[in-house]
């Protein structure tokens, strides 16, 4: 019985070390972040939805804490997911207010990560879960999982370079939900050139769009105005 | 030829409905400006269907020189055979039903100068014609909207074109349109050497366009295999496809490139076999006519 006893004790006692650790790690990666107030960033953006043909995208990006993040491109037009704020690290401890669990190890390319589970305490948040691997000898986020209650799930892959002592990306992939897309009939009145049209499959197969964003020439903590992101 | 093409440019240029043209299409482009200049924003939210669902986009942006131009051309290439065809239709009955056909056949030149001297007198009606839409439509624009990037809606998605990549699409647009109208002045040309009277020839070929462009438009499997190959108002479209431009396999845009050309040119080809066809039929009954009045 002592001994059934002690075997509880210790697994009770390696599950709360376990879930100390994970808590601080969440605490190190999030104080790494809350050290930029503010950036401003070039990016070369290139978007995959499948809908929409576009270029490669010369924009600026603009952030603000909390949750301030303006994607802009001053020489053309560039197409911005919605939900694409959440291609900023501050959004996800945005709330304050979460159970952090701890979800295990797992390997991406070739680096080890702590698997990381966010729940929100507030039933309110439009978050429901989030889930962080964080590269813990580097104490940055390599990739979160997203799933919301209004805008679908939401993968963000990060690179780092230079600015990696700011949780700064040097490269973001941000892949998330489309919807379905629908012309108004009859506006269109399209060329028949003879070419392939795609097949009903190939139609469903992409419901997930992809922007690409390869950031560079991070100006950190040098103040922005809020006239920015009106 | 010279000196029977300048005469019949001076007749073309003489009459008022000439200019009727010029006024019309003046009226219409400054009515569209005028309506995307206030209501820019709702008109391309709605071009754009759910657009907004999923992504985030500037519209004000949007609406620009290039994207006002598209849209003008768009209703504007429908209804400009119409036009073409008021004056086409005119060159050969017109001078019947004036009784001056017989005195200009009588000249001591042959009936296929006369006939063709006529065509390229429409031809360079034609050609005013398109100059004038693309002063309006385009610079005018430009002028009033600034110049961006180009969004072109199919019914498969969405194509935006950067800005530096677009002129040179209008120019060959123009220049495809000049050859897509011209087969409806060959149309009327053709009508215009069966009939002693104007309005016969004019109404024939608008009413030729209704009906073809209808059956090419609907989406009716017999009419789409069996007669829709061979209208010509299938092939009149073909200006879009130099706004349709190629991408890679992730849809990344490809500066300077056209997403299907062959179809283009097959449309081209089928433009041009149409003109020489109608054009050799015109020279031939009007080589073979009895003028009488």
């Amino acid at each position: 019985m002592k001994k059934v006893l002690l075997i509880n004790l210790f697994i009770q006692l390696c599950l709360f070390s376990q879930a100390q650790d994970v808590n601080l790690l969440v605490q190190r990666v999030k104080e790494k972040i809350n050290r930029v107030n503010d950036y401003t960033a070039d990016a070369k953006m290139k978007t995959n939805v499948s809908f929409l043909k576009v270029p490669v995208a010369s924009v600026k990006l603009y952030f603000k804490k909390p949750d301030q993040l303006k994607i802009v491109n001053e020489k053309g037009i560039s197409f911005i997911p919605k939900g694409a704020v959440n291609m900023n690290m501050n959004n996800i401890f945005s709330s304050g207010k979460y159970t952090v669990l701890d979800a295990g190890s797992d390997k991406l390319g070739k680096t080890v990560v702590k698997v990381v589970k966010l729940l929100p305490e507030d039933n309110n948040e439009d978050v429901v879960l989030s889930t962080l691997y964080i590269d813990e000898v580097n104490e940055v986020i390599l990739k979160t999982k997203t799933t919301t209650r209004d805008n679908g799930t939401y993968e963000l892959e990060m690179q780092y370079g230079n600015n990696i002592s700011y949780s700064l990306p040097a490269k973001i992939i941000f892949i998330f939900n489309t919807k379905d897309y629908k012309m108004p009939k009859g506006v269109t009145f399209d060329f028949e050139d003879g070419s392939k049209k795609k097949t009903a499959d190939e139609k469903l197969k992409n419901k997930t769009g992809k922007i690409e964003l390869n950031i560079n020439n991070y100006r950190i903590n040098k103040g922005i105005t809020a006239d920015v992101f009106k | 030829m010279w000196n029977l093409l300048q005469i019949e440019l001076f007749k073309i240029f003489k009459k008022p409905r000439t200019y009727l043209a010029f006024a019309v299409i003046a009226a219409f482009i400054f009515l569209i400006q005028l309506g995307l200049y206030v209501n820019g924003k709702d008109w391309m939210m709605f071009m754009l269907g759910s657009l907004d669902e999923t992504m985030v986009v500037d519209y004000n942006k949007l609406v620009n020189g290039y994207a006002v131009c598209f849209f003008v051309l768009n209703l504007l290439l429908v209804h400009v055979p119409i036009l073409v065809a008021l004056v086409a239709g005119d060159v050969v009955s017109g001078e019947a039903s004036m009784g001056t056909l017989r005195l200009l056949a009588a000249k001591p030149v042959s009936r296929t100068s006369i006939i063709l001297s006529k065509y390229f007198a429409t031809a360079v009606y034609v050609f005013a014609l398109l100059i004038w839409i693309a002063v309006i439509s385009l610079l005018v624009s430009l002028a009033v909207f600034g110049k961006n990037d180009l969004i072109v809606a199919k019914t498969s998605g969405l194509q935006l074109i950067e800005s530096s990549d677009v002129l040179w699409r209008y120019f060959c647009a123009f220049a495809f349109a000049f050859i897509a109208m011209m087969v409806v002045a060959a149309i009327s040309l053709l009508l215009s050497t069966l009939s002693d009277n104007s309005i016969g020839p004019i109404v024939a070929t608008v009413g030729i366009i209704i009906v073809c462009t209808l059956v090419s438009e609907m989406e009716i499997p017999i009419y789409q295999k069996y007669i829709r190959p061979y209208l010509f108002t299938t092939y009149m479209l073909g200006w879009k496809g130099f706004f349709y431009i190629g991408s890679t396999a992730d849809g990344e845009t490809i500066k300077g490139s056209i997403e299907y050309l062959p179809g283009i040119i097959k449309s081209l080809v089928a433009l041009l076999v149409y003109i020489v066809a109608l054009v050799s039929s015109s020279v031939f009954i009007f080589r073979k006519k009895d003028i009488l009045s």
